[in-house]
């Protein structure tokens, strides 16, 4: 049995773990080495750090805390953050990080992302994809404020019921979304599934794909876009950004197509353990990871 | 239990610091080697690797590590294969054009052919076979490992298969015969499954055989 995989992300400022609520006002939650082996602990299929000032600081490759890491944690461990050339993918990758993240560096230089899959595999190449909503395509359902306890809050149910019926058409979905590079603060113009179909051909070997609009605001992923780069690429697509319930996670994995979800703050500040995401994801006849409690 | 010698094997494909970590961790004393004196004096032999066949098989050829790592075989050494160092075991794979391997298993190495995605990536369940009683000594039912390759070994001797795992139809996922183990998954990056096998192999290992 395949299984869907559940992926706390750390996100790392200076050593510690933050999380930013829409990329501002970071809190701090701990140690990444020792919250990455708790995580393992408890059953985490893999692990993302990002250094999310890496890309607009210059700050150097994180490559003490991926030696650090592979001490610690015998689960997958993904690291990205101004990852600028093969050199750095190759520090990183030495130093015992199975895979990077790519996000601004490839949408600069698409031909980073190839050269690195023919030189280090394209199972250990992730392009991260933070995508906006393009204003005046067709929006879905974004209600915020609304307690997220599993309503129905499906964008895809609303504006795309009427056309979604035909695969073709859901293909290219009516609404657009624009990526961001630098941490999201710029704006590239770039269409987001355009950029998911050419990054898969230049050797992608997954996608990272997170929402700019719901990131930070606990009201689950945008089902339609991490649906619309899962029908579009033939890699595994993890989904991000705006997880506040269990439910968001099945959301994601069902209605979103999403073969990995992703979560930050309610795992960091204890909402929900991995644990009992993963009954609920199984309850609800995901296929998740097996893992006796006392192992 | 003594910790055993245990010599990683290093012919230049991949990183094998989380190798020797989670073997440290599953209780033995690591070294990591790229002489095959080291190998010929090793108490137990783990053979890990990433990357293509044909590079590695010819980096095992070149530094002599291939000869010595079959001659601590055949002398009944506790050998552990992990990935790269399963199919290397075999007589030849498809990948890079039929290179022979080390010929310790009959059988060959073919590309997946699943219907899914390839390389077949992320966690997947076990069923163990009879001869991977010893492998799977102590771990939960079901158990999953992590996985991450694009070929898969089909062995002349069906009884060497200690597990399979389904992706797409039946994969071997593990052999086993006498003193030598060899698993396709990663059991270092496995978690507590992945830890107990190490550890399983480890008091082997300690056992001397």
């Amino acid at each position: 049995m395949h299984c869907k995989r559940i992926i706390p992300c750390l996100d790392v400022r200076e050593g510690r773990v933050v999380k930013g609520v829409n990329f501002v006002g970071l809190r701090d939650a701990g140690d990444p080495v020792e919250l990455a082996a708790r995580y393992d602990a408890e059953g985490a299929d893999e692990l993302v750090f990002l250094d999310i000032t890496a890309s607009h600081e210059r700050r150097e490759i994180i490559t003490d805390l991926a030696a650090r890491c592979a001490e610690q944690v015998f689960i997958p461990f993904t690291i990205g953050g101004g990852l600028a050339s093969e050199e750095d993918v190759r520090a990183i990758l030495a130093a015992g990080a199975d895979k990077v993240t790519m996000n601004t560096a490839a949408v600069k230089d698409p031909g980073l992302v190839r050269r690195c899959a023919e030189r280090f595999g394209s199972q250990c190449v992730v392009v991260a994809i933070d995508a906006k909503r393009v204003a005046g395509t067709t929006a879905g359902a974004s209600p915020r404020g609304e307690q997220g306890a599993g309503g129905e809050e499906g964008p895809g149910g609303k504006e795309g019921a009427g056309a979604a019926q035909g695969a073709d058409e859901e293909r290219r979905p009516a609404s657009r979304w624009e990526v961001y590079v630098h941490g999201g603060r710029t704006p590239t113009g770039i269409d987001a599934l355009e950029w998911a179909v050419r990054a898969a051909e230049l050797g992608a070997g997954e996608f990272m794909l997170t929402s700019m609009d719901r990131d930070g605001t606990l009201d689950g992923y945008d089902l339609e876009l991490t649906r619309a780069v899962a029908r579009a690429v033939d890699v595994p697509v993890i989904a991000s950004g705006g997880v506040g319930t269990l439910e968001h996670l099945a959301q994601g994995l069902t209605e979103g197509e999403a073969d990995a979800v992703l979560a930050a703050s309610i795992f960091h500040y204890g909402t929900y353990s991995i644990a009992e995401a993963r009954r609920f994801l199984a309850a609800r006849g995901i296929p998740v990871r097996p893992v006796q409690d006392a192992a | 239990m003594t910790a055993p010698r245990l010599v990683v094997v290093d012919y230049g494909m991949g990183n094998l610091a989380s190798v020797a970590k989670a073997l440290e961790r599953a209780g033995a004393a690591v070294t990591v080697s790229d002489t095959p004196e080291a190998v010929r004096a090793a108490g137990a032999v783990v053979l890990p690797g990433v990357g293509a066949f044909r590079d590695a098989a010819a980096r095992l050829d070149a530094s002599g590590l291939g000869a010595a790592v079959v001659e601590r075989i055949t002398a009944g050494v506790p050998f552990l294969g992990v990935c790269l160092g399963l199919q290397l075991l075999f007589e030849s794979s498809a990948e890079g054009g039929r290179r022979p391997g080390l010929g310790v298993l009959r059988g060959t190495v073919e590309r997946l052919e699943t219907g899914l995605k390839v390389p077949h990536i992320g966690w997947n369940t076990l069923e163990w076979r009879p001869a991977g009683a010893g492998m799977a000594a102590g771990l939960p039912a079901p158990a999953a490992v992590y996985f991450v390759h694009s070929y898969a070994a089909v062995p002349a001797d069906r009884g060497v298969v200690a597990a399979v795992t389904d992706y797409g139809g039946p994969h071997v996922a593990a052999v086993a015969r006498d003193n030598v183990w060899a698993v396709q998954f990663h059991p270092e990056k496995s978690s507590a499954v992945g830890l107990r096998l190490l550890r399983n192999f480890v008091t082997v290992a300690a056992r001397g055989g």
